[in-house]
């Protein structure tokens, strides 16, 4: 019986070996070690900056590999890390402030391949060298920060209404598990009567749907509870996280690194990978500063004495100026550091004091365009808001500890509606020009706090390079090895099919961006060794048959078919392992889990279809006498 | 070339009372190891500071512990990782910023007259690492119940209960193994117990689908024959797809270097001890449960009685 196996599969395979081959090979060409120079303000990048660089290096006898511009970047390219880093700092020290030098790792994938798409895999931190940070966001914060100005606006709007309540008060209840908060406020309001309750819930119901109202009567006690939602909280959780992690990319930039890794993970954690880094202190420094401003009205009616002996009224606060002057100010902030788009240093221009002239954007300005404009007259307070994450060991365990330092720098009346450009002063000229870069940067909505760092040494990544390619050389030759001795020409086949896998498990890989790391390329081993098993099976099957007396086309046939369910089905357990592993690993495991669920698509095809294909080409409708299949 | 030239005929059910009790007390003492030594976690999994040192010369980790008290660095385990040049540091917990660690670390050491370099230097949240514990845990338990449905719904739910057992029986010798010995228990080695836990499984599928094509075949044997008869058939796969991938885990245990070792030792581990678990443990508890022919064909249609 003669096969019929359907021509297009010839196509399919050949197909897929060129498309696997064109963008597997980017990564044989390997990378340069690279400066990156950008343009940070209205700098441009010419020719002149070009030969500044070229004249500079050549003058500190720096070698570099070549100079290239792409538009709107330059790329040196050089021999070594050491080199790189060295040049990094001249380039930086003669460019100046105006650009952004940022070390890279530039491959050399020649023209024809990149105009494919073709790039080499990114390298994992433990490949190449560099830092990782995980961050963990303090949503809590920011989640009652947010609901304190809902409890203002409530107020404010119930009072417009003119709905009277009897009383007022705000408590903390316990939060349900999922919220990932401990704690949440709730307003209570009781009231009068019936009448009074109904007015309100129907306000607050339509006002403020998003948050729970919920009616607490008992009795001739009338009572209404207010507070944020599940949905809310959570709303509000990915908001803050994902401004968090817009800032941190900003503070990346500046801090100059190229091709960084920010991530979201779980619920309130961000991974943060910077290759290339060696200077932890620096880098944790930059982004874990929260320095940002707040603006609160001043409350004008409220009794000074009462405040300094302590009796604060709900919603207020006592703090002291610069003068050591107490001043009770407003809970609530009318705006906050994220409103803020740009910032610099300057001096103001009628009384040359230094000043911060501040420039806002996004959706916090309406509102404050607004109560600015309904507060002429009125004073409002600038607060000056650091926090710093503190580390102590209490009891052997290591406790972060949040310590916030507030400083009231400027109150001012107010002349006229405030717009969206307008100048802060009462600092001096130091704090005035980092008060501009920090805001420049982008406030953090939240406190960060760093529960897991890793630094790894660029040797380690280029041993770690060394010991993955060697572990693939032999494991894999081995296998083939074997193979072509147990097997013999059908053995040569599987081999063929093998690498067939290699080639493409690279090539989507390449194509996709996944990271390589070191599990990852202990992945791709396993995942070869195992796809080696599909063909054994086979194999076995064949073989089996033969020994049975079947005649050899027959057994061929007979060997692909039977072998088809369970290399399926193994196939596919193996694959939900990949996938729990995924869902659960955190790092360079991560990278494992990528390359043995990859693998195993791969080695799907190309040990079934692939191996099909080949034998069908040697032995296929020709009338065979002996199969060489070792036997 | 073949290693198999007839096909065998081991009584592999006959043995099945002494590989069961063989069986039942590695896992006993395995289990006892556990409860009392427990394992040798990671970092990832503890929470701490550890650094990586590399040696131009091989040193003992004793002597580089006793350089480093004499410079006040107390409260620190060092051990050999990988090879004679490697050496890890541990920490209960941070103390101080790793840059000042690292200074201090390479001072003591530079002043005993050794020349090292650090290669990495790690610090994991004591929070971080009891979640990732306890995700590990779970996501153990996880595949083995994914699985256990699978193979429920693929063949029949007597297989799906055997598989699971011998499943766990493979996973926990191999702890015990990792508690015995006091291997390091690390992430990557979780990652090599869940990669055992899909290639032993592998090997179960392929003989109960022969166990079912094989009763659908033969008619007249008992089910242990049946049994017996599916393993022999498989035998030639199995003993090869295991001989061929423990080829290519051993080349990473010998070459993969210090960080991947936990994770090619559990899965060298793990393949000798899971081609066993297939050939007697999955097969022999299946047969005690009262596996039968009937229980793996398709039933047949009700017949409609036409009878007037």
């Amino acid at each position: 019986m003669l096969h019929t196996f359907p021509k297009w599969k010839y196509g399919l395979i050949i197909v897929a070996t060129i498309i696997g081959i064109i963008y597997a090979l980017p990564n044989l060409y390997g990378e340069d070690p690279a400066v990156q120079v950008t343009s940070v303000k209205n700098a441009k990048i010419s020719t002149d900056t070009q030969q500044q660089i070229k004249a500079d290096l050549d003058k500190a006898q720096v070698k570099y590999k070549s100079v290239t511009s792409d538009g709107d970047a330059l790329l040196v390219r050089f021999f070594s890390t050491e080199v790189q880093i060295m040049a990094q700092d001249l380039i930086k020290s003669a460019l100046g402030d105006n650009y952004s030098v940022a070390l890279n790792l530039a491959p050399i994938t020649p023209k024809w391949l990149a105009c494919l798409g073709a790039k080499p895999m990114k390298l994992g931190l433990d490949l190449r060298g560099g830092v990782r940070f995980l961050i963990e966001v303090d949503v809590a914060a920011s989640i009652a920060r947010s609901f304190e100005s809902d409890f203002a606006d409530i107020r404010t709007g119930m009072r417009k209404e003119g709905l009277r309540y009897s009383q007022l008060q705000q408590r903390q209840d316990d939060a349900d598990k999922d919220s990932g908060v401990k704690k949440i406020s709730v307003i209570a309001f009781s009231f009068k009567d019936k009448a009074d309750l109904e007015r309100a819930q129907q306000f607050l119901r339509s006002h403020y749907p998003q948050h729970e109202i919920i009616v607490t009567s008992k009795g001739t006690e009338f009572g209404i509870d207010v507070r944020m939602s599940p949905q809310l909280i959570t709303e509000n959780k990915t908001y803050t996280i994902e401004q968090t992690m817009t800032t941190l990319r900003n503070r990346i930039n500046e801090l100059g690194v190229a091709e960084a890794i920010v991530q979201r993970q779980g619920m309130n954690l961000i991974v943060v990978e910077l290759p290339g880094i060696q200077d932890t202190a620096r880098a944790r420094d930059i982004l874990g500063k929260t320095a940002t401003l707040d603006f609160v009205m001043v409350d004008s009616e409220a009794d000074l004495d009462k405040a300094l002996r302590g009796l604060v009224p709900p919603g207020r606060r006592l703090l002291y100026d610069r003068n050591s002057r107490p001043v009770v100010v407003k809970k609530n902030i009318i705006l906050t550091g994220d409103s803020i788009t740009g910032a610099s240093s300057g001096f103001n221009s009628s009384d040359a004091r230094p000043a911060v002239d501040v420039r806002l954007g996004g959706s916090g300005v309406g509102v404050f365009k607004r109560t600015t404009r309904e507060n002429i007259g009125q004073a409002m307070a600038v607060i000056y808001r650091e926090i710093k994450t503190v580390h102590k060991l209490i009891d052997g365990k290591r406790e972060t500890e949040h310590v916030v330092s507030e400083e009231l720098i400027s109150v001012a009346t107010i002349q006229s509606a405030l717009g969206s450009q307008f100048q802060i002063t009462g600092l001096s000229v130091d704090e005035a020009r980092n008060l501009a870069l920090l805001l420049r940067a982008g406030a953090l909505p939240a406190t960060i706090s760093i529960v897991e760092e890793r630094v790894i040494g660029p040797s380690m990544g280029q041993d770690n390079i060394q010991k993955g390619i060697i572990s693939i050389v032999v494991g894999v030759g081995a296998v083939l090895l074997f193979m072509s001795v147990y097997y013999s020409v059908f053995g040569i086949i599987a081999n063929l099919a093998l690498l067939m896998n290699l080639v493409l498990l690279v090539a989507i890989m390449s194509l996709v961006g996944a990271t390589l790391t070191l599990p990852g390329i202990a992945g791709i081993v396993l995942t070869l060794g195992m796809a080696v098993d599909a063909n054994v099976l086979i194999f076995e099957r064949i073989r089996e048959e033969l020994r049975m007396g079947l005649s050899p086309q027959a057994s061929i046939q007979h060997g692909f078919k039977s072998a088809f369910d369970t290399i399926i089905d193994s196939n596919l357990t193996t694959l939900i392992v990949g996938i729990i592993l995924f869902a659960i690993g955190t790092g360079p495991v991560r990278g494992f889990a990528v390359t043995l669920s990859i693998g195993i698509l791969t080695s799907l095809f190309t040990a079934v279809t692939g191996t099909r294909a080949i034998v069908n080409f040697v032995y296929g409708n020709k009338k065979i006498k002996h199969l060489l299949i070792g036997i | 070339m073949e290693f198999f030239k007839k096909q065998t005929t081991i009584k592999f059910m006959e043995l099945r009372r002494i590989t069961g009790i063989v069986s039942g007390l590695a896992v006993l003492i395995a289990v006892i190891m556990l409860c009392k030594q427990g394992l040798n976690f990671g970092l990832e999994f503890t929470g701490g500071t550890q650094v990586e040192l590399h040696f131009e010369e091989p040193t003992e980790a004793t002597v580089v512990k006793q350089q480093l008290e004499i410079f006040g660095l107390k409260d620190l385990r060092v051990q050999n990782y990988g090879s004679a040049k490697e050496l890890l540091i541990r920490l209960a917990n941070k103390t101080e910023d790793e840059a000042g660690l690292k200074t201090k670390i390479l001072h003591a050491l530079q002043n005993g007259g050794y020349t090292a370099e650090v290669r990495r230097v790690e610090y994991v949240g004591s929070e971080v690492g009891a979640q990732l514990a306890e995700d590990g845990g779970l996501a153990v338990v996880a595949a083995i119940l994914f699985t256990m449905l699978y193979i429920a719904l693929r063949f029949e739910y007597r297989f799906a209960v055997s598989a699971a057992l011998s499943l766990t029986h493979d996973i926990v010798i191999v702890l015990g193994i990792f508690s015995l010995c006091r291997f390091e228990f690390d992430l990557a080695t979780l990652a090599g117990v869940l990669a055992v836990l899909g290639y032993s499984l592998n090997d179960k599928i392929v003989v109960f689908d022969r166990v079912r094509e094989n009763f659908r075949r033969v008619r007249k044997e008992s089910t242990a024959q049946i049994i017996n008869l599916s393993i022999n058939q498989t035998l030639s796969r199995t003993i090869m797809t295991s001989f061929l991938t423990l080829l290519v885990v051993i080349a990473l245990l010998l070459f993969g270097g210090g960080s991947l070792f936990g994770f090619s030792l559990a899965l060298c581990l793990g393949i000798i001890i899971g081609t066993y678990s297939s050939i007697y443990v999955a097969g022999g508890l299946a047969l005690s449960l009262g596996l039968s022919r009937e229980d793996l064909l398709p039933k047949p249609k009700a017949a409609i009685d036409e009878l007037p």
